[in-house]
């Protein structure tokens, strides 16, 4: 449940991204994540990026706990507790679409691998493109979508999804991401009629289903999810709109 | 079968959400209602929002969790608006935490005006400074904050006392002079958890409280101890996962009981599992009621 593991690599995805790898005996099914600590830092959720008997986490360097991370050496020993939530359920498509958007991409490679289904990466720039080499070892259609356009589609992720919904017929989506993206690609699968399941994320102290202040609604992230199917989806008036802060108020998104 | 009462309150079934598990929101409180609880005792509510200690609060060792949330709630003013969704669906007993018998009647008193059934005095947090067991180990505190409170309210107020003690007995007996209508017991054990790698306490709070398997004998030890010492409904906690575990408490003094970390552990249908197994044993074994089984052990 818990251990205490060593990196055993580091890889640069980006200017403010890397990959830790670490061996660690759990079996871990795609998009489930685990709780990360090292001394200094606040303990954080952090999906899985490999899930093999080698496994990693993809760290975005966007405050104080994340830069901690990104100060670890190899040989340096992290804390990781889990594998917590429930993940995708990969044997309900048959032709399904899988999507990652910014640092969300990490948690979809797993999928990716396990399936080889077609896959989009979105990104704001080129530059904040990551772990597109990994996917397009797994899949014979991966497609990239900027913001800016510096590289592939001239638009979001879900844009594209819509022009790929068109070419080809999916039954099914899978996705992590930004929450606006998450909450226009769910809109998008309502309105096109394809299924979906999303990995959603909020503040976590537990990580266990124990204390209840990562709900959305009625339902635990970090147990009933992290990763949501459309039914359950519909029914929560949180999603898009509203999250619990660290005193379980609410705040709109 | 299952029906029991806690002093002048009626429950359909004697397991209850213990505070701090699932429900610090409306609709989390309801969804632990439908899941066969026979009440769901809030989130501990203190006066201002609070966002609680640091991550790392919580973590599973070997017997059950430790955590120290440092009662992270979203304040008693707001909490109105989740009162409001959940007394509805049934039972809530509204917990409170303060530092005075002003400020705890004060909590009581919005804890009745939401529609608590009743309320549950903390006095009993081991990883919160100022607060909880600082001022529950002291029976003199505990008799003025509970008869306060019990001038303020007209719901039953119960105190839910820590194991941290040696005179576990005496804050029963302080209870029940100030004319508190139950007490809960225990709350969890004060522990500490060190990471061999790093050479430091998990915890940012470095200590907080053992819950689980691990201090359910210690529970058991407790209620029956209570029971020997004052005349006063009980409800047992601490480490209960399954019907032989909600049978211990009651035969040892208990006439209701609350589950926390076998949420985690066995799901929030634990409920349902625990009452139905609890009953086919009172079946197989002539026990009518659980008024019947409540204290056997004594006997």
């Amino acid at each position: 449940m818990s251990d205490s593991v060593r990196i055993i690599s580091i890889i640069e995805d980006s200017y403010d991204t890397k990959t830790f790898e670490f061996q660690w005996e759990e079996k871990v099914s795609p998009g489930q994540f685990i709780m990360v600590w090292v001394p200094g830092m606040e303990e954080i959720p952090m999906s899985l990026s490999k899930t093999n008997r080698i496994k990693s986490i993809t760290v975005k360097k966007i405050g104080k706990d994340t830069q901690k991370l990104h100060d670890l050496n190899l040989g340096s020993p992290i804390r990781i507790r889990g594998p917590y939530g429930k993940g995708f359920d990969l044997k309900k498509s048959r032709n399904m679409l899988i999507i990652g958007g910014g640092v969300g991409t990490a948690a979809i490679i797993p999928a990716v691998k396990e399936t080889g289904a077609d896959t989009i990466i979105g990104a704001r720039t080129d530059k904040d493109v990551i772990m597109d080499e990994v996917a397009g070892k797994y899949t014979k259609n991966l497609w990239i979508a900027t913001d800016d356009g510096s590289r592939g589609f001239h638009g979001n992720a879900v844009q594209l999804m819509r022009k790929k919904a068109e070419e080809k017929e999916y039954d099914m989506i899978l996705a992590c991401g930004p929450e606006i993206m998450q909450y226009h690609l769910y809109n998008a699968c309502v309105e096109l009629g394809i299924d979906c399941q999303l990995s959603l994320e909020r503040h976590m102290k537990c990580g266990a289903g124990v204390c209840g202040c990562c709900v959305m609604d009625d339902m635990r992230v970090c147990k009933d999810g992290p990763v949501f199917t459309k039914e359950q989806i519909s029914k929560m008036k949180d999603f898009g709109t509203s999250k619990r802060d660290e005193c379980g108020r609410s705040v709109k998104l | 079968m299952l029906v029991t009462s806690v002093g002048k309150l009626r429950l359909e079934r004697p397991g209850m959400v213990a505070s701090g598990i699932m429900d610090e929101t409306g609709p989390s409180m309801v969804r632990m209602l439908r899941s066969g609880a026979g009440a769901v005792v809030t989130k501990s509510i203190g006066s201002e929002p609070n966002p609680g200690h640091p991550n790392p609060t919580f973590t599973e060792l070997k017997g059950g969790y430790i955590n120290a949330m440092g009662l992270p709630n979203p304040g008693i003013e707001l909490f109105g608006k989740e009162m409001e969704v959940a007394s509805k669906s049934g039972n809530i007993v509204g917990s409170i935490y303060g530092s005075s018998p002003e400020e705890f009647s004060m909590l009581a008193g919005k804890m009745e005006e939401y529609g608590a059934v009743g309320v549950e005095l903390n006095l009993s947090c081991p990883h919160a400074s100022g607060y909880g067991m600082e001022l529950g180990t002291d029976p003199a505190v505990i008799r003025s904050i509970v008869s306060a409170v019990k001038s303020a309210v007209s719901i039953p107020v119960w105190t839910k006392l820590t194991p941290n003690t040696h005179m576990i007995k005496d804050l029963a007996i302080a209870v029940y002079e100030a004319g508190g209508d139950a007490v809960v017991a225990i709350n969890t054990v004060k522990a500490m958890v060190i990471s061999p790698q790093f050479g430091k306490p998990i915890l940012s709070n470095k200590f907080g409280g053992l819950s689980g398997p691990a201090i359910r004998s210690i529970g058991v030890r407790a209620v029956f101890d209570i029971r020997t010492a004052v005349d006063i409904p009980i409800i047992g906690v601490g480490g209960i996962s399954d019907w032989k575990d909600a049978a211990q408490y009651i035969m040892a003094g208990a006439c209701a009981f609350q589950i926390g970390s076998a949420v985690g552990t066995k799901g929030i249908d634990v409920f349902e599992t625990v009452h139905s197994e609890l009953e086919r044993f009172m079946k197989d074994y002539g026990y009518g009621s659980i008024k019947d089984m409540v204290g056997v052990a004594h006997e």
